[in-house]
């Protein structure tokens, strides 16, 4: 069993990252992420992992960086947050593509403008469409789980795509949390030594990240599209293999009180938990109010998000963004678009809310289900709304 | 050479053959070919200095040719011929 500590998120990050046998990091610091940067270059200076650490001059350079040392056949790390995730962002499907098992964690903070330092998802969201796997956390505990789990998936030999790990900014990363950290010797048992699809040697030469003309551009883009939809059993797998070894189990979608709920709410994130106490005071109240939590989201478990929902009267879809001018946010539209061939479909209300940090107490969430029960003639369904905007 | 399907691709579409790109004519691009005229032609070589495909050749008889496989039509070096030996006429 893993050692119980209490630590900071972002460090406890850098620390598991750093039981697992790295052979390279490059991360440029950014606020909030910099304290995965910070520890990851101080574990690598003190000698307490055997690994490269890049000080490279920009985001831009980190993911090039990653990508020319994962194509090595190193096991290769970086981390970033909002305008170095948006700085990176033409070389993730470029990642994708070349089938580089990467591994990022995404301190999740709203982009600019105006410039904010704060919590959102509108850093991740516009990254949706560049073929990497996409996980969310809801804790610190999740955080630490998944920087290790994510190097197994990753590195999988069905899978060899990257994943990023979204972690809220400050809401996450700057807490002082409770942790079961598993030992190096757990750690050395659950990820195997990185076996590479190919490695840049000059021994046995090899073009990476060649043209491609219309003649082939269409298949490669359906072998990435197959890569990344068939990666989800993996993904099933190794959260499995986890449960087993450290107890804590790990699912695509998860519910809180939610089989006989009548309304549901949908959250991505650190909002989870927030949410769950919502819940907690509405069923006190006798209100059949339930939580669904979207931990995958690349792939997308269009099965299991489905199964989650079905016998919800309404659902209430949180975004962390916007789509502006577009139908909501995106969180929406994918949950709408997952729904719209089923027969039996709960009525949809989007809130937008906790833009660039905004506090989101309880009484927000309640607030929430209240204003949708209150809906009695469903005019608010389909439609959505900055929760809590000065009007 | 039969187009592979989606599920044929190497992984990453790794290319694990050195030098496996002259096998990619680029030639079938061409709209426009160059045509020496031999007459104006004073074998001073600045076509093929400037071919960026590298495929001009100087033959025996001190001319030059384009490999056809290879030359996109580009007219780089009809524009480069100061004695204006080599003409582009549209490809049919």
């Amino acid at each position: 069993m893993g050692k119980r500590i209490g630590m900071e998120v972002a460090v406890a990050v850098a620390e598991a990252v750093g039981l697992c046998n790295i052979d390279m990091a490059a991360v440029y610091p950014i606020t909030p992420q910099s304290h995965i940067a910070e520890h990851l270059s101080d574990l690598v200076a003190d000698g307490k992992i055997d690994a490269e650490f890049v000080t490279v001059e920009s985001e831009h350079s980190a993911m090039s960086a990653v990508i020319g040392s994962s194509g090595a056949g190193a096991r290769s790390y970086t981390a970033t947050s909002s305008q170095g995730l948006m700085y990176m962002h033409e070389l993730l499907p470029i990642a994708s593509a070349m089938r580089l098992p990467i591994t990022m964690a995404i301190a999740n903070r709203a982009v600019s403008g105006p410039l904010n330092i704060l919590n959102d998802h509108s850093d991740i969201m516009p990254q949706r469409d560049s073929g990497w796997i996409s996980i969310f956390v809801e804790n610190g505990q999740e955080s630490i789980d998944m920087s290790i789990i994510a190097f197994k998936i990753a590195e999988h030999k069905d899978v060899m795509l990257p994943v990023n790990i979204n972690i809220d900014g400050f809401q996450l990363t700057h807490m002082v949390e409770p942790f079961e950290m598993p030992t190096q010797e757990e750690v050395n048992k659950f990820l195997p030594p990185f076996v590479p699809h190919a490695t840049l040697h000059p021994a046995k030469p090899v073009t990476m990240g060649a043209f491609a003309m219309s003649d082939y551009f269409t298949e490669i883009m359906k072998a990435k599209d197959e890569a990344l939809k068939n990666s989800k059993k993996v993904i099933l797998e190794v959260w499995d293999e986890w449960a087993k070894l450290f107890g804590r189990s790990y699912k695509p979608v998860e519910t809180y009180k939610a089989d006989d709920a009548e309304v549901l709410m949908l959250t991505m994130g650190s909002m989870g938990e927030t949410a769950q106490m919502a819940i907690d005071e509405l069923r006190a109240k006798g209100i059949k109010a339930g939580l669904v939590k979207l931990r995958l989201w690349r792939p997308f478990p269009f099965e299991e998000i489905k199964a989650a929902i079905k016998n919800a009267k309404k659902l209430i879809v949180t975004d962390r963004a916007n789509s502006f001018g577009g139908p909501g946010g995106p969180v929406f539209s994918e949950i709408k678009s997952a729904l719209y061939a089923e027969v039996q479909r709960p009525l949809i209300y989007n809130y937008i809310y906790g833009l660039g940090g905004r506090d989101v107490p309880v009484g927000d969430f309640t607030g929430m289900f209240e204003k949708v029960l209150a809906d009695t003639a469903n005019k608010q369904a389909d439609t959505y709304e900055f929760w809590g905007v000065r009007e | 050479m039969a187009l592979k399907t989606w599920r044929e691709l190497p992984i990453g579409c790794v290319v694990s053959e050195p030098g496996s790109a002259s096998e990619y004519h680029t030639g079938s691009w061409r709209s426009q070919r160059p045509i020496w005229d031999n007459k104006k032609c004073i074998k001073c070589g600045i076509c093929y200095v400037f071919c960026p495909e590298g495929c001009v050749q100087q033959t025996e008889d001190g001319f030059f040719v384009a490999n056809m496989d290879y030359c996109k039509g580009c007219g780089i070096c009809a524009h480069e011929c100061w004695p204006r030996a080599i003409a582009m006429i549209e490809e049919g």
